[in-house]
């Protein structure tokens, strides 16, 4: 008499299960056809003058000047964003247990971890690249060294986000014991906590710089790019994301070939680097105590 | 009290280590400043995002007034600049991302929580999680080379014949005859171009999938085992147990990271920036190409002057507000859950 609910209820589980497949099937699709797009026409592109000619001989050139500039840039906004984001994350974790600007801060830096890239761009572009001007006569100076501040912003948030959740991991009998022997807390920070929790923090680093190593919006205006290799940071420099972005807008497809070998390169790289990132360092991290 | 145990220390080395008392606790006193102070960073920079374009976008406030929002108008040749049509692209393709993301990513997280076997759920998730590794630069090339002539051959036209009031078949559907309006939001002059809202929208959906999916992820597995046990021991399939148990359990978290994803959306510029098709026309069509506030300022910036210049501050700083309180929601709704979380 009741068959008819429970043939129901079954058929709405199993319609909800094939659903549910479907979309996970859907997810993955995407994710083999963009990485085998970037694949198989990157690997069309792939040249030795990739990494040995300059963006100015456009069809005839390669990406290396690109390439090196995206490199500076990466080293700059890490160098940048690292101590900062190492101490800001120990304030959290170690130091503003009684605060209420801890909490406040912690839920900022959530904020900021997803904030729109390009206008932390802007933000860069108002207070370092116009207020250069007065130090070159007049000219609007782009630079290396904005680039670097604007990655390093991006850079940031990820650092204090795992600095802070990995130092809390840290056995708190750990802390009491250095304590009870007179150290002090700058020592006790420094010589113990960070680096019982080194592990972790370079995974948030090396995440950190996957992160902006794709990052496109915040270079258009504050390492602007250039055409030619550069190895000084006061002068306006190129990137690999830049470079992509402005070869796939350009009408030649000889052009758009080079833009494909950039992203392939790019691409490996940034997966390259988050697959490391989660397992080399994942593994230790359970262990470090 | 040292001095009262053993009286044998020398006052010379008391004194010494009175010293080092008074430096070790001056040295972690600035140690704390210097750790505060690189945390107020955090704080500086937010500020400093919004102050900045708040106060280069002014001049444009001022010359354009609340007309500023509501204006179609974006004519640098006549130095007119209105909102509405990045906006109108901004909040559009966002809302086609989530139309799509949101049960996509529900259908990940179920499988992954309770369909999948177990050896299966770690490889998928870490595959799904591969997608948001992806730099945004790479969806918008694959977007514009090989998904928008995708969407043009195969989804567009099948669109427009059920949808549009001018379908390229020549025959009105039935849809467009009885329901009004619909066919205000599916009219394209080119039936075969691929690049507007609606492929802009689909690769933001992809794009975000991986971040709602793995917070509904995280949060399906907060739930506790015995209600989910309860609910199969009397008899629940796993639907209902999804349904009516996980579901409900987790309905502010999981809002929270439909939140989350929506403040990606938003500010996202390059996955957009080639698909958009960046014209300045308004239309309520899905189907028209348009322009995102975020695509507007990475296309135009760089030749910008004067009141140009401030309007895309402008732009910027309202975009800079929408996704601040977007994610404010998104966090204070995940939070909920991790105290509940705790106790």
């Amino acid at each position: 008499m009741s068959t008819a609910l429970y043939t129901t209820r079954r058929i709405k589980n199993v319609i909800a299960m094939a659903l549910s497949m479907a979309a996970t099937a859907i997810g993955l699709l995407f994710l083999a056809w963009i990485l085998w797009e970037t694949l198989s026409q990157g690997i069309a592109g792939l040249k030795p003058q990739l990494f040995t000619k300059i963006t100015a001989y456009r069809e005839e050139g390669g990406l290396a000047n690109a390439m090196v500039g995206s490199l500076i840039l990466n080293i700059l906004g890490i160098l940048i964003a690292t101590p900062i984001g190492v101490a800001a994350g120990t304030w959290l974790a170690e130091y503003s247990m009684r605060s209420k600007l801890g909490p406040t801060i912690r839920f900022l830096n959530d904020i900021l971890l997803s904030a729109p890239s390009i206008v932390l761009g802007l933000f860069v572009y108002t207070v370092v690249v116009l207020p250069s001007k007065w130090l070159t006569n007049g000219d609007v100076t782009f630079s290396g060294i904005a680039g670097g501040i604007a990655l390093a912003l991006i850079a940031l948030p990820v650092i204090v986000r795992t600095t802070d959740e990995m130092l809390r991991l840290v056995p708190g009998t750990l802390r009491e014991a250095a304590l009870s022997l007179g150290v002090p807390q700058w020592k006790l920070t420094m010589q113990i906590l960070v680096r019982a929790a080194r592990s972790g923090i370079v995974t948030g680093v090396l995440l950190a710089l996957a992160r902006i190593s794709g990052e496109t919006a915040p270079l258009l205006f504050t390492a602007f790019g250039n055409n030619f290799m550069t190895f000084n940071p006061i002068d306006k420099m190129p990137s690999l994301p830049q470079v992509i972005y402005e070869y796939t807008k350009d009408p030649s497809p000889d052009i758009n070939v080079l833009a494909w070998a950039g992203a392939f390169v790019l691409t490996m790289f940034v997966l390259a680097l988050s697959l490391i990132a989660r397992f080399a360092f994942s593994r230790s991290k359970v262990s470090h105590d | 009290m040292h001095a009262t145990v053993s009286t044998a220390v020398p006052s010379a080395e008391r004194a010494s280590e009175a010293a080092r008392n008074a430096k070790d606790s001056r040295d972690d006193r600035l140690f704390g400043w210097v750790l505060k102070g690189c945390a107020l960073l955090v704080l500086l920079a937010l500020v400093g995002a919004a102050g900045s374009t708040l106060w280069l976008g002014m001049d444009a406030f001022h010359t354009f007034g609340f007309g500023f929002l509501t204006s179609a108008a974006w004519d640098p040749s006549n130095d007119q600049y209105g909102a509405l049509v990045p906006i109108m692209g901004t909040v559009g393709t966002a809302f086609i991302a989530l139309l799509f993301a949101v049960p996509v990513s529900f259908g990940i997280a179920l499988f992954l929580t309770e369909i999948a076997p177990q050896w299966l759920r770690g490889p998928v998730s870490s595959a799904i999680e591969l997608l948001a590794g992806i730099p945004s630069i790479i969806y918008g090339m694959w977007g514009l080379f090989i998904f928008a002539p995708f969407v043009a051959e195969h989804v567009k036209p099948w669109l427009m014949n059920n949808f549009s009031a001018d379908p390229p078949d020549g025959q009105v559907s039935w849809i467009v005859q009885h329901v009004p309006w619909i066919a205000k939001f599916f009219a394209s002059e080119y039936p075969f171009f691929g690049a507007g809202v609606f492929t802009a929208g689909l690769v933001l959906a992809v794009m975000i999938i991986p971040f709602i999916s793995s917070v509904m992820r995280e949060v399906f597995q907060t739930v506790p085992t015995r209600l989910k046990e309860s609910a199969y021991a009397l008899g629940s399939s796993t639907w209902e147990v999804v349904w009516d148990i996980v579901v409900p359990y987790t309905r502010t978290a999981v809002i929270g990271g439909i939140f989350l994803g929506l403040g990606r959306a938003l500010g996202e510029t390059m996955a957009v920036a080639f698909v958009l098709g960046n014209t300045f026309k308004f239309s309520w069509s899905l189907l028209e190409t348009g322009s995102s506030i975020a695509s507007t300022i990475a296309n135009q910036f760089g030749e910008a002057q004067g009141l140009q210049r401030s309007a895309l501050m402008a732009l910027a700083f309202l975009l800079f507000v929408v996704t601040f309180i977007v994610l404010l929601i998104a966090r204070l709704m995940l939070r909920r859950l991790a105290t509940k979380e705790g106790k």
